[in-house]
């Protein structure tokens, strides 16, 4: 088991290093001269040509790979071309909005999606069965984006109970978890909370099931456990999947909030992707992306680590 | 007052989906007493492991339909409560299934799934607990009993398996053990061991036991008696000597591969043309009829009563003799 | 032991063997049989036929703006305006009819290409084994290791709007996907023992891949396809939402639902529209996908 830990983790050493290459592509593919991924386009000729040199921009592709890694593993991704401050300064409070809000999302979603798939799964073919199959349809079908708006046009406008965007009285750096913020918080997650909710009661409905017409379920009633009993058994046996999949969808979250951050103004990475999509901030976006994909990665590897902590029968791997 | 241990009349099992009604067990009627040992013999689908489990209500709750009279240890089975059955399932009766792999559940130790079902009918700490679960190891023989209470099933061989299984079903003293195919699923030399064990143990233990297998050399060496069982009915039931030398059913016959006795020419039968019908309907008469080398006319119109030339030993079959209606 | 999860709202199907003409009319009858899925199969068609027709059906010019009729209500003008007319004052039934064309194309085009390139890759590195699948398992390692969306917006985002930009960044999404899928189907047909023995009496790797592996593979992988459109749809709307897909005066769902989010205060109903058809859209694709999928698992 020691061993498959260390192969794991060094593992993702690879995947990481590859997710910084695809990353730093980014700039490579965008149209137009990397350099501008630096200074702004209207900077004179001779400090373009400084900054070229500096920054290693006239070595070669992978030099200039190794140079540019070198800078990111010491916590530098460059300055942003919009605003001249450091990527890392924006991106500290964006990716706390963001983790906010996607954990936030994340337990509405989980907790839903974990009872309407039990449920689903218990009373298979009824039509609470059905109803839980439809909800995860339609969650996964949704364009939470829309939703997000039909959600802002029902309970700010109409109904005037929920603010429709930002993040709180003292916008991004003053959160405090109080009802004057919290609100804010309410609808985004809501919206964000649909996927995670369909794919989710999916899953659980899928494993449940399975295990339920499992020969070692017919055991545990012969044994006279109630039902409480096999709950625990069913529960402890779904864990390991069902984990993974929630860590799978809570990476999801925080990569995919983009669209709902948008709807909502929520000062996260979305947000500030957006922004800098729509000023063409390169540095920012690759800062952002770099951001995101590595805690992709991270979040990817810890749930590796649990679910082998859970499943005896990964452990001989 | 003297109850027997397992008291059935009449049962009937369906199963009902939306598609089609299985008439899986139809009419079946057997005694067994205290410490006895009985064995159903039978092809697969012929409603051997479906009756077994109507004995502590283990079919699929919602799908089963029960008719008849099911007493176990004087409880009536049909009409408990789901709540009142898994009182009595593991602590009255419990069961021992085919395959030791996937009837333990993976992702618990071996002790924990013995003490669990201890803690579960006796009121009894969690150490208190552990410390049976050790002995049941030890009881069914289990080497380093104490290393294997930490060990998950798949560590574990399948003749360990088996045992460790066993020692679920014997947690606490049931006076009844069903066992379903138990060696089945193990290799031959394994095979041996666990019989030999579930013999001993029924003794030490004063168990009734009732075994369902398609193996004939697993019947010869527990049963006292044996029942033969086809298209959801006894069709033949007798003490094992008698019902393995001279099986009296054309099915038993067959089954048995028997040489044929007097009045029949001694032809050899070794395997039985056709296949057992389908349950979706139940057959009129006769279930083996069209089958049967011997069918007559009178085997169609209706089920042959159960006849019996020598006492203990009956079958339903119209060429049987019967020694009641010959004596008067 | 193997650790990988597939989430089960993309459950992989499992092959089965010796896939005949009796298997298919047994996917044909099963699918008859499924009322749901043929619902859901019909609205699909008829939404088709609306998009394809909608030249003759569109009752004005989408490009047609008008400074004095902007976002009218439904119905505006006893009908003249069946659905109103968005913020630039063009009749919204027929942008929307017009919009579905690129977002039918959106959702469809960079699934096709994908299944075809993800599909290819996937049977070879499920049916070669050894260093070409480790090269082409580990590479679309690391594209998993993006989350999609922002894989998309990463790809779309450094490439700037444009519809063919969107279309190689919904691909690029995909392509890794269907990989996974097709190197694990093949992998598992490649092991079973008619393949086994057809190898054993001396058939060539093309003969086994034409005769054996393809009819038996390209059904499951084709399913999981499916089940991407609806995925696509949503995923290709979004890009244009954020200005990264279709650029205006194009009709485009996504775009469109983008330009009226001013009006939400004023006319949401209108506003929400084109999220509407999205949605429909989208559900549907996923609805028939599951059908398809249930139909064509013989265990199920």
């Amino acid at each position: 088991m020691f061993f498959y830990l260390i192969r794991r983790i060094l593992y993702a050493i690879p995947i990481a290093l590859a997710v910084g290459l695809v990353c730093f592509m980014l700039v490579q593919i965008a149209p137009g001269d990397p350099i501008n991924a630096i200074v702004p386009a209207d900077a004179p000729a001779e400090v373009v040509e400084q900054v070229r040199r500096d920054y290693g921009l006239d070595k070669p592709l992978p030099v200039q790979f190794a140079l540019w890694l070198g800078r990111v593993v010491q916590g530098d991704l460059g300055r942003s071309l919009a605003t001249g401050r450091p990527v890392t300064a924006d991106l500290r409070s964006a990716v706390g909005n963001t983790l906010m809000l996607a954990l936030v999302a994340a337990f509405i979603g989980f907790a839903m999606g974990s009872i309407l798939g039990t449920i689903a799964a218990v009373f298979r073919g009824s039509v609470l069965d059905k109803l839980a199959v439809g909800l995860a349809a339609a969650g996964v079908s949704i364009p939470h984006y829309w939703l997000g708006m039909v959600l802002v046009v029902f309970f700010s406008v109409t109904l005037n109970w929920l603010p429709a965007m930002g993040a709180g009285p003292g916008g991004s750096g003053a959160w405090e978890w109080n009802w004057a913020n919290m609100q804010f918080l309410v609808l985004p997650a809501v919206t964000l909370s649909v996927i995670p909710m369909g794919i989710v009661t999916r899953t659980v409905r899928g494993v449940v099931m399975e295990l339920l017409a499992q020969d070692f379920v017919t055991t545990l009633r012969g044994k006279g456990l109630r039902r409480g009993g096999i709950a625990l058994h069913v529960l402890k046996n779904a864990a390991s999947s069902v984990l993974a999949v929630m860590g799978l969808q809570l990476g999801y979250l925080m990569g995919g909030s983009i669209l709902v951050e948008t709807v909502f103004s929520w000062p996260g990475t979305g947000f500030l992707l957006n922004s800098a999509i729509f000023q063409r901030d390169l540095p920012v976006l690759q800062g952002t992306i770099l951001v995101l994909a590595i805690f992709f990665v991270v979040l990817n590897l810890a749930v590796d680590l649990v679910q082998t902590a859970l499943d005896p029968r990964i452990r001989r791997a | 007052m003297n109850e027997p241990l397992v008291h059935v009349r009449d049962l009937h099992v369906r199963f009902v989906s939306r598609d089609a009604t299985v008439h899986a067990v139809n009419g079946v009627s057997f005694d067994l007493a205290e410490r006895e040992s009985l064995c159903i013999l039978g092809e697969s689908g012929s409603g051997k492991s479906v009756t077994l489990r109507a004995l502590m209500a283990l079919n699929p709750p919602r799908r089963t339909k029960l008719s008849g009279t099911v007493r176990v240890g004087g409880h009536d089975i049909i009409a408990a409560s789901e709540r009142k059955m898994a009182d009595i399932r593991g602590s009255t009766v419990s069961m021992i299934f085919q395959e030791p792999m996937t009837a333990l559940d993976p992702v618990f130790t071996i002790g924990r799934q013995i003490a669990e079902t201890v803690m579960r009918h006796e009121d009894v700490s969690r150490a208190a607990a552990e410390a049976r679960a050790l002995e049941l190891l030890e009881l069914v023989q289990i080497p380093s009993a104490k290393r294997r209470l930490a060990a998950y099933p798949h560590e574990l061989s399948g003749g360990l398996r088996q045992r460790a299984m066993i020692a679920i079903a014997l947690s606490c003293r049931p006076k009844l053990l069903l066992a379903d195919e138990p060696t089945t699923a193990l290799d031959a030399t394994v095979q041996i061991q666990i019989l030999l064990l579930l013999r001993r143990l029924q003794q030490e233990m004063g168990m009734g036991v009732i075994f369902v297998t398609h193996d004939l050399g697993v019947a010869g060496e527990i049963a006292d008696r044996v029942a033969v069982m086809y298209a959801g009915k006894f069709i033949e039931e007798g003490p094992v000597r008698g019902l393995m030398r001279n099986p009296l059913h054309p099915y038993a016959q067959g089954l048995l591969g028997a040489t044929v006795h007097a009045g029949m020419r001694g032809e050899r039968l070794t395997t039985i043309p056709g296949a057992p019908p389908n349950l979706e309907r139940v057959p009129q008469g006769c279930a083996f009829a069209p089958r049967c080398p011997h069918m007559r006319e009178e085997c169609l119109p209706k089920v042959p009563d159960s006849r019996s030339p020598v006492p203990g030993h009956a079958a339903r079959c119209v060429l049987v003799p019967d020694a009641m209606s010959q004596a008067a | 032991m193997s650790t990988a999860i597939t989430p089960a709202a993309i459950a992989v199907p499992q092959p089965a063997p010796a896939r005949s003409r009796g298997y298919w009319a047994g996917v044909a009858r099963r699918l008859s049989r499924d009322p749901v899925t043929l619902f859901f199969g019909a609205v699909l068609l008829l939404m088709a036929l609306a998009i394809l027709f909608a030249p003759l059906l569109a009752p004005h010019d989408p490009y047609q703006t008008s400074m004095i009729r902007r976002l009218r209500p439904i119905w505006f003008q006893d009908g003249r305006y069946p659905l109103g007319t968005d913020e630039l004052g063009r009749d919204m039934l027929t942008r929307l009819l017009y919009g579905g064309r690129l977002s039918w194309f959106l959702g469809i085009a960079p699934v096709l290409i994908a299944f075809a390139i993800g599909g290819t890759l996937g049977v070879v590195a499920g049916f070669a084994g050894g260093w070409v699948n480790m090269l082409i398992m580990r590479t679309t390692d690391v594209f998993y290791a993006f989350p999609s969306v922002l894989l998309a917006v990463a790809i779309s985002g450094a490439l700037g709007p444009g519809i063919s930009n969107a279309m190689l960044s919904l691909t690029l999404v995909f392509i890794p996907q269907i990989i996974r899928v097709a190197e694990s189907t093949t992998t598992s047909v490649r092991n079973l023992d008619y393949v086994e023995s057809a190898r054993a009496s001396g058939a060539g790797p093309l003969t086994i891949v034409r005769v054996h592996i393809l009819p038996n593979v390209l059904g499951p992988i084709f399913v999981y396809s499916t089940s991407l459109i609806s995925v696509s749809m949503i995923l290709a709307s979004g890009l244009s939402f954020l200005g990264l897909g279709t650029k205006p005066p194009e009709p485009e769902w996504g775009l469109m639902l983008n330009t009226l989010r001013t009006a939400i205060y004023t006319q949401p109903l209108i506003a929400m529209l084109p999220g509407v058809c999205i949605f429909v859209t989208s559900m549907c694709f996923n609805m028939v996908s599951d059908g398809l999928r249930t139909a064509m698992d013989v265990r199920g």
